[in-house]
C-alpha cells in the first residue's frame, strides 16, 4: 500500500499538469497562431465594433430581416436579478426547451406560432424548423424552405422585388458536405448582413 | 427517413469499421510496450515520468495491487477536482469572475468526472472558470478515459495469459495510454476543431451589438481542447450547457461527423486489440458484430421514430419529423445517429435535446444505457462490460451442452460467473431502485419538467445515465438539487467501480488458469452462432430487467402521443 503512494501522488500531479495545463495552454497558443479568427469565436467586426459571431444565431424580430428559429434560452431579468426571464439567443446561457412530445405546453406554443405564420404567408406550408426551438437556443441556421417562406415579408418591408430577395437566398444555401453529410441550410446572420449590404448598393 | 440520411449512417459505420484494424494494431503495440512511430518524441517524457514517480516499468502487479493503484489514483483525482471547483474564485484564468461551486454540486461534478460520466448539473458557461474547465474537466477527461482503457487491457491480459498472477502495471499502462494514444490524437483533433470554428482562447466573453441593436454576450473559452478529449475519451461533459448542440462545440455537419466517429473509434478498435492479444483477430470481429447488430437496430428505430415526428405537431400540418430541440445543420438523421452513438458508447455528449425526442426515439438511448453500454461502450468500459456479458453467454451455452464452458482457451468457472453476475445485477439495482425512491418523494418529483409519463422517463433517464456513466440527460429535469446531486453521485460511483472491480477480479482469476487446447467439443466463439447467442443473452437479461420500467415511461407515452393525449 505505502509503496503505491509515491507513484500515485507523483504521476497524478505530473499528468494533471500535462493534460490540465500544458495541453490546453499550448493548444491555445498554437491555435491562436494558426487560426486566429476561429480561435476567438469567428467574430464579425464592423467599424471596430463586434456585431456577433458567424456561428451564433441572433434574435431577429424586425420584418426587414429574416428570422431565425425560436430559441428557449433565458437570462436574468434586468428589472429583478433574482428572476430569470425568456431571453432568446442568449449566447451566455445555451439551452433547449426540453419540452416532451406529450407536453401541452409544446403543442400550444407551436400552434400559436403556426397560426401567426399562416397569417403572414397564407397558402404556403409552414416550415417545421421555424416553429420548433433549437437545441442550443443559438442555432445560426434555418432551412432553405424557412428562408423562402419569409421572402415575401422581407421584400415587402424593404420595398425590393421578391425575385431579388429570392436570388440572395439562393446564393446563401450551403449544401451537404460531399453531397452526403448534414442538411442544406442558410446562415441567417450572413444572409441579413448581405441584405443590408444590398440595400446600401 | 431519407436516402441521404441512411447514406450518412452507412458512411459512418464504414469509417468506424475502417479504423478498427489500424487503431487496434497501434494500441496493441503501445500496451505491449513496443516501439511506435511516436516513440522518439514521447519516450523521453515517459521515462522522465517513471523516474519522478519511482516506477519500474518492467515490474508487474497482481489484480489486487492493480485495483488498489487505480483506486488511489481516483481518490487523488477526485480531491484535485473538488478543490479546484471549490476555490475557482481565487484562482487564475477566471475572466468572468465565477465564484466557488456549491459543495453538493462540486461533489456531484467531481464524482461524475472521475467516473467518466460527466453528468451536467453544472451549466458550463454560467458556472465554471476556464481553470476549472482545464484543470478539472479536461484533465479528468483524460484520466478517466485512460482508466477505462487500461482496465480493459488488464482484463484482456487476464483472458490471454496463463499461469501467472500478473495482469500488467497500472502506472505504466495509464502513462502510456495518455502519452501515446490520447494526447497525440487530441492535439491534431483540437486543431481540426478550431479550423472548423470551435474557439480556443483565454479571453473574456465577448459583448456584441447585434444587427437589430440588441446586446449579446457571447461565451467563449478554451473550448476545442476540452471537446476533443470529451469525445475521444467518451466523457461527454460539455464546455457549454447545450453541449455538442452548441454551435461553438460542434460548428458544422463535418465536425459533427468527426465527433461521432471519434466517440466510437477507440472503443471499436479495442475489440481488435482483444483479438490480436488472444492470437485470433476473428475473436475481436465476433465481438464487434454483436455490438454492430444491436447498434444498427437502435439507429433504425430511433431514426424512424424521429422522422415520424410528434403526432400533436403533425396534426397542425407540419411535415418532416421532429425538429424540436434539434439543430438545422445536423437535421434529423445526424441527430438521431448522434443520440444512439453517444448512449451506445458511454459518451453522453448530445447534439440534440433528448428530452424533446419522441417517446420511442428517446427510449432507444435509455435502452442502450440500460444494457450497460456494451455497444462499443465507453473507451475500455464497453469492452469489459461486453466481456462480462460474454462470460454469462458462454456459461449459458455450457449449461445447454452440459460441459464446462471455455472462452479463448480458458475455463469459465463459478468464480467468474459470480463476479459477472454481481456486475450485471448491481446496475439495475441502482437505476431502478433510485427511480422508485424518486417517484414517491415529493421533493424529487418537483424537479420534473414535463408532466405525465414523460416526467417518469426524466427520472428513469437520470438514474440510468448516472449508473451507466453516460452523462446525457432528459435535460428538463432540475438535477441540481441536494437529493439528485447525492443520489446521482452514488449511482455513478457504484455504476463505475462495481463494474471495474469485478472485471479486474475476473482478470486476476483468469490469468492464473492454464490454457485448455481447443478440441472438437469446444464451442467456437468466432461464428454467427456465437454472435446470435450473445445478442440473445444481452436482450433477454436486459429486457427482463428494465422492460417494466420502460412500459411505465416511454411506451405508455408513445401510446398517449399517438392518441393525442396531452399532459
Amino acid at each position: 500500500m505505502i509503496k503505491l503512494f509515491r507513484p500515485a501522488f507523483a504521476l497524478l500531479i505530473a499528468l494533471t499538469v500535462l493534460t490540465g495545463l500544458i495541453y490546453p495552454l499550448a493548444m491555445t497558443g498554437i491555435a491562436g497562431v494558426l487560426f486566429p479568427k476561429q480561435a476567438e469565436g469567428s467574430l464579425i467586426v464592423r467599424d471596430g465594433k463586434v456585431i456577433g459571431s458567424e456561428l451564433i444565431g441572433q434574435n431577429f424580430t424586425s420584418d426587414r430581416y429574416f428570422h431565425g428559429r425560436p430559441s428557449a434560452t433565458t437570462g436574468t431579468d434586468p428589472a429583478d436579478p433574482s428572476k430569470t426571464v425568456p431571453q432568446p439567443y442568449n449566447a451566455a446561457n445555451s439551452m433547449g426547451s426540453n419540452l416532451g412530445p406529450t407536453n401541452k405546453a409544446l403543442i400550444d406554443r407551436v400552434k400559436g406560432d403556426v397560426d401567426k405564420l399562416k397569417g403572414e404567408n397564407p397558402g404556403v406550408p409552414v416550415p417545421l424548423d421555424l416553429v420548433t426551438t433549437t437545441a442550443s437556443g443559438l442555432d445560426p441556421d434555418i432551412s432553405p424552405a424557412a428562408a423562402y417562406f419569409q421572402v415575401p415579408r422581407v421584400a415587402k418591408a424593404r420595398n425590393l422585388p421578391e425575385q431579388d430577395v429570392k436570388k440572395l437566398v439562393d446564393s446563401h444555401i450551403e449544401t451537404r458536405l460531399f453531397g452526403l453529410i448534414g442538411e442544406p441550410h442558410i446562415n441567417v446572420l450572413a444572409l441579413n448582413l448581405d441584405l443590408d449590404g444590398a440595400a446600401l448598393r | 427517413m431519407t436516402l441521404a440520411g441512411w447514406a450518412q449512417i452507412a458512411l459512418f459505420c464504414a469509417v468506424v469499421v475502417a479504423l478498427v484494424k489500424p487503431l487496434g494494431w497501434y494500441m496493441n503495440r503501445v500496451f505491449a510496450g513496443e516501439r511506435t512511430l511516436l516513440s522518439p518524441a514521447v519516450r523521453p517524457i515517459e521515462v522522465a515520468l517513471y523516474k519522478i514517480a519511482g516506477v519500474n516499468e518492467r515490474s508487474e502487479q497482481d489484480w489486487l495491487t492493480y485495483t488498489v493503484s487505480m483506486l488511489m489514483f481516483h481518490v487523488g483525482g477526485f480531491l484535485i477536482f473538488y478543490i479546484v471547483l471549490r476555490t475557482q474564485g481565487w484562482l487564475p484564468f477566471n475572466p468572468q469572475g465565477m465564484t466557488a461551486v456549491a459543495p453538493d454540486l462540486s461533489f456531484n461534478t467531481a464524482v461524475s468526472f472521475i467516473t467518466n460520466t460527466n453528468w451536467q448539473n453544472y451549466g458550463g458557461e454560467t458556472t465554471l472558470s476556464y481553470l476549472s474547465q482545464m484543470l478539472g474537466l479536461t484533465h479528468q477527461n483524460f484520466l478517466s478515459a485512460a482508466t477505462g482503457i487500461v482496465v480493459a487491457i488488464a482484463l484482456i491480459r487476464g483472458f490471454t495469459r496463463a499461469s501467472t498472477r500478473n495482469i500488467g502495471n497500472f502506472w505504466v499502462d495509464i502513462t502510456r495510454c495518455a502519452l501515446y494514444i490520447l494526447l497525440p490524437i487530441c492535439i491534431v483533433y483540437t486543431l481540426f476543431l478550431v479550423w472548423d470554428g470551435t474557439p480556443q482562447t483565454l479571453g473574456a466573453y465577448v459583448d456584441a451589438t447585434t444587427l437589430e441593436g440588441g446586446k449579446q454576450t457571447i461565451a467563449v473559452g478554451p473550448v476545442a481542447s476540452q471537446v476533443a478529449i470529451k469525445m475521444l475519451g467518451t466523457n461527454g461533459g460539455g464546455f457549454f450547457n447545450a453541449n455538442a448542440a452548441h454551435p461553438f462545440e460542434n460548428p458544422t455537419a463535418f465536425s459533427n461527423f468527426v465527433q461521432m466517429v471519434s466517440i466510437f473509434a477507440l472503443g471499436a478498435a479495442l475489440t481488435n486489440v482483444f483479438g490480436r492479444m488472444a492470437g485470433n483477430q476473428k475473436q475481436g470481429w465476433a465481438i464487434l458484430w454483436v455490438m454492430g447488430v444491436l447498434f444498427v437496430a437502435g439507429v433504425a428505430v430511433c431514426y424512424w421514430a424521429e422522422s415520424a415526428g410528434i403526432t400533436g405537431l403533425n396534426e397542425l400540418g407540419l411535415t418532416g419529423g421532429n425538429m424540436e430541440g434539434k439543430e438545422v445543420r445536423f437535421g434529423i438523421a445526424a441527430s438521431s445517429l448522434f443520440a444512439v452513438v453517444t448512449t451506445a458508447a458511454s459518451c453522453g455528449a448530445v447534439n440534440a435535446m433528448h428530452d424533446s425526442f419522441t417517446a420511442l426515439g428517446g427510449m432507444i438511448p435509455m435502452i442502450n444505457m440500460q444494457l450497460g453500454e456494451i455497444i462499443i461502450g465507453g473507451v475500455g468500459a464497453g469492452l469489459y462490460g461486453m466481456l462480462i456479458f460474454i462470460v454469462i453467454a458462454i456459461f449459458v451455452a455450457g449449461l445447454m451442452v452440459g460441459r464446462t464452458p471455455e472462452y479463448v482457451g480458458k475455463k469459465i468457472e463459478a468464480k467468474e460467473v459470480k463476479m459477472a453476475m454481481l456486475a450485471i445485477l448491481v446496475l439495475p439495482l441502482m437505476y431502478l431502485g433510485f427511480t422508485a425512491v424518486a417517484s414517491v418523494l415529493p421533493s424529487a418529483v418537483a424537479s420534473i419538467a414535463n408532466p405525465g409519463p414523460h416526467g417518469f422517463s426524466e427520472m428513469l433517464y437520470l438514474f440510468t445515465s448516472s449508473t451507466a456513466n453516460n452523462g446525457s440527460a432528459f435535460g428538463g429535469i432540475t438535477g441540481n438539487t441536494p437529493f439528485y446531486n447525492v443520489t446521482g453521485a452514488i449511482a455513478m460511483f457504484v455504476g463505475r467501480f462495481f463494474m471495474i472491480i469485478p472485471a479486474l477480479a475476473i482478470a486476476g482469476s483468469m490469468a492464473e488458469k492454464k490454457i485448455v487446447p481447443p478440441s472438437v467439443g469446444t464451442f467456437p466463439t468466432t461464428g454467427t452462432l456465437f454472435v446470435g447467442l450473445v445478442v440473445g443473452v444481452i436482450v433477454i437479461v436486459g429486457g427482463l430487467t428494465f422492460f417494466p420500467a420502460l412500459a411505465l415511461g416511454p411506451i405508455v407515452e408513445h401510446i398517449s402521443m399517438t392518441r393525442n393525449m396531452l399532459f
